[in-house]
């Protein structure tokens, strides 16, 4: 079960003295505060790096040293001082088992609810457990092998399978996309990597917990899907963080790719420590997400379910390239005490017949706020291009914000767009009905609020939809009487 | 059972309930009629515990439990039920969804273990089969796209799956048409036994034809202004409420 790999283990303890001039203590395995050129050069000689992907990790450094914050979300954004945080950190622990695991971390993971040798068996759902940057554990790698699909750490991924990271990654969020995602590229330190062969649909649900585990250690996930023709594979990430004073920058990179008549679902469940009732702490989660439906009549689709992190920025999208391509965004989001939001999604139609669907739903409670910014471009030779567009809102309580700021962007006169928007309050005669029924008033609001983001909630595999269900309630505790 | 005793309450600063008194033993069905603004409904509410319907003196006790000391969900584990004169819709939420929801959380309030999913079912489809009650219909979500009397029919469902000690009927016959009233009194009247004692709120003398109280009460100007037997209602219906409103005032 526990594959941490031998691999891995003698990589880690090898490197464990950096030539450059710090000493590095192997038990905390962690490179000194701040951001410079050589932090980049340790981060890539720690995991063995090709030349190739050292420069292309300096490159999008020299891009971040130049580029401004993005400024178009409705977010209040303190000054992040860079300087003031780790950029690599790996577990203390080097496991040859998961029975040596800390105690702690395995304690935590049943809180997550994913006591993993139970869960992987049970379920049968594959998890490759990050943490902390490091992949500690790696399950039902060799079943996946037998039908030719790699699931591994895109770090082991560098080492193994060079070609396809080579060719594939940056080639949908290009390292100099945007501030964050050029942080990301110059500094990422693990992450996911699914490959799908052609013709193979992927036997199980894969799935990746992520968590911060380390004080003041930003976390830079970068994950690579490749569906190739006509597979099909759906991917679950969820992620939770525990409490925590310091604010914490999380800038992730997710790039999807779907080949001819391939499909690639991909499913956030988005925990992070939220900050406390003051608006104290809390994760920044500033995420690039983007799919390419490269070939004819493939399909993305994601689906979030975001109720954590102090500040969300957040834009899951589709290019719709292949003629026939479809892709849909389902999304909840919500924001409680003095959380923001500021999510939603693009769908880039190029091909002909390119479909699109967009469903939205916003919880805002508290004294948070919380934005759907949304892009639907029709380029000149999408003919038949259709995209649905569904945008809901849910305030509780007078003193929280929700607002909807669609864009449409049509170079297409035969495209057909559709809008559709609404902004409702929970009433207190729905609160009163619930509780007059026996539900206390926190009862009442997860049940409502469940109800108004069912459309999302059921597209989610089932285990995680009754995580998710769980977490609505809890994201809202306290927002009511 | 259940006991009020000199209830004022006011609602956004207005006295409606005046010094009401009233008393309902075990077993009983007692009828309130009276007309509009009286302050039935208000009543209603207040016993239910609505925000915004403020008790400014006295009390109210069921099974000698103060009912005014307890949260509204606390009133339902207690066995208060209020069917609803205009239920309300939980759009997205699955009537299942709710009833099981709300079930298990006064089993829980009461200390008693939870129905799962299957027993629950089992439960239901008792229930249902009863009152008429389509598997179509309990998968909608609550009370949205119900006709009128799909509404009360849905209510008097909830009625008989929560099983409360005491319930009151706020205007369950308005809106029905007469096959729905019988279909609904019947719901009622299965549900009448020795442990179980019922309000009935309305306007007309219609619904005790089916539903037969054993006192009928007037309410006029937030008070009990006279009681009687199943006799009153019929002589309402013939006089109207105009020598009540006119002592009142």
């Amino acid at each position: 079960m526990s594959n941490i790999t031998q691999d891995t283990i003698d990589t880690v303890k090898s490197l464990g003295k950096y030539e450059a001039g710090f000493v590095t203590d192997i038990e905390s395995d962690k490179a000194p505060k701040g951001l410079s050129e050589e932090i980049v050069r340790f981060i890539s000689a720690k995991k063995n790096e090709p030349k190739w992907l050292l420069d292309w990790r300096l490159k999008a450094f020299m891009h971040w040293q130049a580029m401004p914050e993005p400024q178009w979300g409705k977010l209040d954004i303190g000054p992040i001082d860079y300087q003031d945080a780790y950029y690599y950190a790996a577990p203390k622990q080097k496991l040859s088992s998961i029975d040596e695991a800390d105690p702690k971390l395995l304690a935590t993971f049943e809180k997550l609810g994913v006591p993993m040798a139970e869960r992987a068996r049970l379920a049968g759902v594959a998890v490759d457990v990050v943490f902390d940057s490091v992949s500690v554990a790696t399950s039902f790698r060799e079943q996946l092998a037998e039908v030719g699909i790699i699931f591994c750490s895109i770090s082991e991924a560098v080492q193994k399978h060079p070609e396809l990271v080579k060719k594939y990654m940056g080639s949908v969020v290009p390292y100099h996309d945007n501030k964050h995602a050029c942080l990301n590229s110059a500094v990422f330190t693990d992450g996911s990597f699914v490959y799908i062969p052609p013709g193979v649909r992927c036997p199980m649900e894969l799935s990746t917990y992520f968590r911060i585990n380390e004080m003041n250690t930003g976390q830079f996930e970068r994950t690579l899907i490749i569906a190739d023709k006509g597979a099909y594979v759906s991917y679950l990430e969820g992620c939770t963080a525990p409490m925590r004073d310091e604010n914490q920058l999380h800038a992730a990179v997710v790039e999807l790719i779907a080949h001819d008549d391939a499909e690639i679902k991909y499913s956030t469940v988005q925990n992070w420590y939220p900050g406390d009732e003051e608006g104290k702490g809390g994760i920044y989660n500033f995420v690039t997400k983007r799919g390419l439906c490269e070939g004819k009549n493939s399909k993305i689709s994601w689906t979030q379910v975001e109720t954590g992190s102090a500040i969300t920025w957040k834009y899951p999208s589709c290019i719709l390239k292949g003629d026939n391509s479809q892709g849909e965004f389902y999304s909840v989001a919500i924001t409680n005490n003095f959380q923001q939001a500021d999510t939603g999604t693009k769908m880039i139609h190029i091909g002909r017949n390119t479909k699109s669907r967009i469903i939205s739903k916003t919880i805002s409670a508290g004294k948070s706020d919380s934005t759907y910014r949304g892009l639907v471009k029709i380029m000149p030779k999408a003919e038949g291009a259709r995209n649905f567009t569904q945008c809901d809102s849910l305030l509780i309580g007078n003193q929280c914000g929700a607002h909807t700021v669609p864009y449409i962007e049509s170079r297409n006169p035969r495209a057909s767009l559709e809008h559709e928007a609404t902004t409702s309050k929970i009433g207190d005669d729905q609160l009163f009905y619930c509780q007059q029924r026996g539900l206390s008033a926190e009862e009442a609001v997860a049940l409502i609020v469940n109800g108004f983001c069912r459309e999302v909630l059921q597209n989610l595999p089932m285990e995680f939809a009754v995580e998710a269900q769980k977490l609505v309630g809890i994201s809202l505790e306290g927002s009511v009487g | 059972m259940l006991k009020i005793t000199n209830l004022h309450a006011t609602v956004g600063g207005k006295e409606i309930l005046k010094g009401l008194s009233l008393e309902i033993p075990a077993g009983e069905v007692h009828a309130i009629m009276g007309p509009n603004g009286s302050g039935k409904s208000t009543l209603s509410y207040v016993v239910a515990g609505r925000a915004g319907y403020e008790v400014t003196a006295g009390e109210i006790t069921l099974n000698g439990r103060d009912v005014l000391a307890m949260a509204p969900e606390e009133r339902a584990a207690a066995g208060l039920f209020l069917a609803f004169q205009y239920p309300v819709e939980i759009p997205g939420v699955q009537m299942t969804t709710f009833l099981k929801t709300a079930l298990n959380s006064i089993r829980r309030q009461r200390g008693e273990a939870e129905l799962d999913a299957l027993d629950f079912l089992k439960l239901m489809k008792a229930k249902q089969k009863a009152l008429g009650v389509t598997d179509e219909m309990i998968k909608r979500p609550v009370n949205v796209g119900f006709s009128g009397g799909e509404k009360k029919r849905n209510e008097v469902l909830q009625m008989a799956i929560l099983e409360p000690s005491f319930a009151i009927l706020d205007e369950t016959d308005s809106g029905l048409d007469i096959d729905a009233l019988k279909v609904v009194s019947e719901g009622v009247n299965a549900l009448r036994g020795p442990g179980r004692s019922f309000l009935v709120i309305t306007h007309y003398q219609r619904l005790l034809d089916y539903i037969v109280p054993d006192v009928v009460h007037v309410m006029a100007n937030g008070r009990i202004v006279k009681s009687g037997g199943p006799d009153l209602a019929r002589e309402l219906e013939a006089k109207g409420y105009a020598e009540f409103t006119g002592e009142a005032a």
